[in-house]
């Protein structure tokens, strides 16, 4: 049975609160166990360092030194037939070893077989573009920079590319609060327009559970709405709200429910 | 000879109306409420089909403009990210005057589910709303109902007085 959590205030809480939560692992088979992905193993084994290699849900995972990465994406792109980089990106292990993994799942069509290359690159370091190999590179290593602050040597546009540029810090990291540092809390008034309009237009509305039936500022129940700036005591009478003036106006008919006709029939 | 149907009993005899100039002056801009076309997520898909032939926005004189030059009331209709938040005051500053602005949907009135560091907690913090609609997203007949009333708030106005300028601060 499922172990009980109580659910009293959970509007308030967010949703993941253990950021730094592992997901646990799907099994792991050796890679001699599909023909295929054997040779290709083999060929990259012929030229550059291979740390550890499995297969896991169909594809195989080969981690590999940080240097050879170019090296190893040519060999599989031009000899192993693996000629598309779906996607690429990091993991962040900060909180774990202080490092990143970097990953890069690759495709090949006429072999049908998904191959991903990581390796594990320090807080701080530097990775080797693949966007001579890859043009799919050039956009995700500017995400990877964006999201991790990693960047990629010899990359022809190292900028961000989902943030704006005056951005500061990366989102994807862990220690990166979902709501935003205060710098993300303030970014839109300080550079529309500026520090000091701080006091005045207040800081975010963050709480999720904030229930105010008589909002009127922001939101209001059709029929109990009263003008911005009224004092509200909870008493207020309702009223209906008409979408036009009682004597209606000039040239626009209003409409009249017992002299309009329903038509019932929808495929009238 | 065209057959002309005078009261001669009414308005002293003439072919006439007689009005006020607010009136006829909030008549008109009531009527013809321009807007903005700015659809910024999928309450813009609601707002397109507040536009087209079903729902048919022409009727109430509003005109789906790609310019804020030409354009009398924006309509935010989706997610405000922080990266765009100083093109929605720029397009705002461009907009003449007098001009409405319409925030349509959760995410425009108060960022809505997106609670994250990249999505502005309601468009309030940027440009002042008129009239907040609420709903994820609303449909088009919610669009049509604000159009109604911010028309009323409309009529409600002196027109004969310059409108307020209306500054966030």
């Amino acid at each position: 049975m499922r172990a009980y959590k109580p659910k009293d205030n959970v509007q308030a809480k967010a949703y993941y609160t253990d950021r730094f939560y592992v997901a646990p692992q799907v099994p792991k088979s050796a890679v001699d166990t599909d023909a295929v992905f054997a040779a290709d193993l083999e060929a990259i084994k012929a030229k550059f360092e291979v740390k550890d290699a499995y297969i896991q849900v169909e594809q195989m995972v080969v981690y590999i030194n940080a240097h050879d990465i170019y090296g190893v994406l040519e060999l599989m792109r031009d000899e192993l037939a693996y000629t598309q980089l779906s996607e690429m990106s990091a993991i962040d292990w900060l909180a774990k070893d202080n490092t990143f993994e970097i990953f890069y799942q690759m495709l090949s069509m006429t072999k049908r077989k998904r191959i991903r290359v990581k390796y594990f690159i320090e807080n701080g370091q530097a990775v080797d573009s693949v966007e001579k190999l890859f043009r799919s590179a050039d956009w995700a290593e500017r995400e990877m920079f964006d999201m991790f602050g990693i960047e990629a040597n010899n990359h022809p546009f190292m900028k961000r590319i989902l943030m704006p540029y005056d951005w500061q810090g990366h989102p994807l990291l862990k220690t990166y609060p979902l709501e935003g540092d205060e710098f993300a809390a303030w970014y839109e008034v300080d550079k529309i327009y500026g520090k000091e309009a701080r006091d005045i237009i207040g800081p975010e509305l963050r709480d999720t559970a904030r229930v105010d039936r008589y909002d009127s500022e922001r939101f209001s129940r059709l029929g109990f709405e009263v003008p911005k700036g009224t004092e509200i005591t909870g008493n207020e009478e309702p009223h209906v709200e008409s979408y036009q003036e009682e004597g209606g106006v000039f040239m626009v008919t209003k409409l009249d429910k017992e002299s309009s006709k329903v038509i019932d029939d929808p495929q009238r | 000879m065209a057959q002309h149907k005078v009261n001669y009993t009414q308005d002293a005899g003439l072919p006439i109306a007689l009005t006020s100039v607010d009136k006829i002056v909030n008549w008109g801009r009531s009527n013809s409420l321009w807007a903005m076309t700015y659809g910024l997520a999928c309450c813009g898909i609601e707002m397109m089909a507040a536009g087209a032939s079903r729902y048919d926005f022409d009727r109430f004189g509003t005109i789906f403009r790609a310019s804020p030059r030409q354009s009398d009331v924006m309509i935010v209709a989706g997610t405000l990210t922080k990266k765009h938040s100083e093109f929605i005051k720029r397009l705002y500053d461009q907009m003449t005057e007098p001009r409405w602005v319409i925030s349509m949907g959760s995410c425009a009135n108060t960022g809505g589910m997106f609670n994250t560091y990249a999505t502005v907690q309601g468009v309030d913090r940027i440009i002042p709303v008129d009239l907040y609609l609420p709903g994820c997203a609303p449909r088009p007949e919610t669009l049509q109902y604000g159009v109604m009333l911010l028309q009323k708030k409309i009529r409600a106005n002196k027109a004969g007085n310059a409108q307020k300028a209306k500054r966030l601060m």
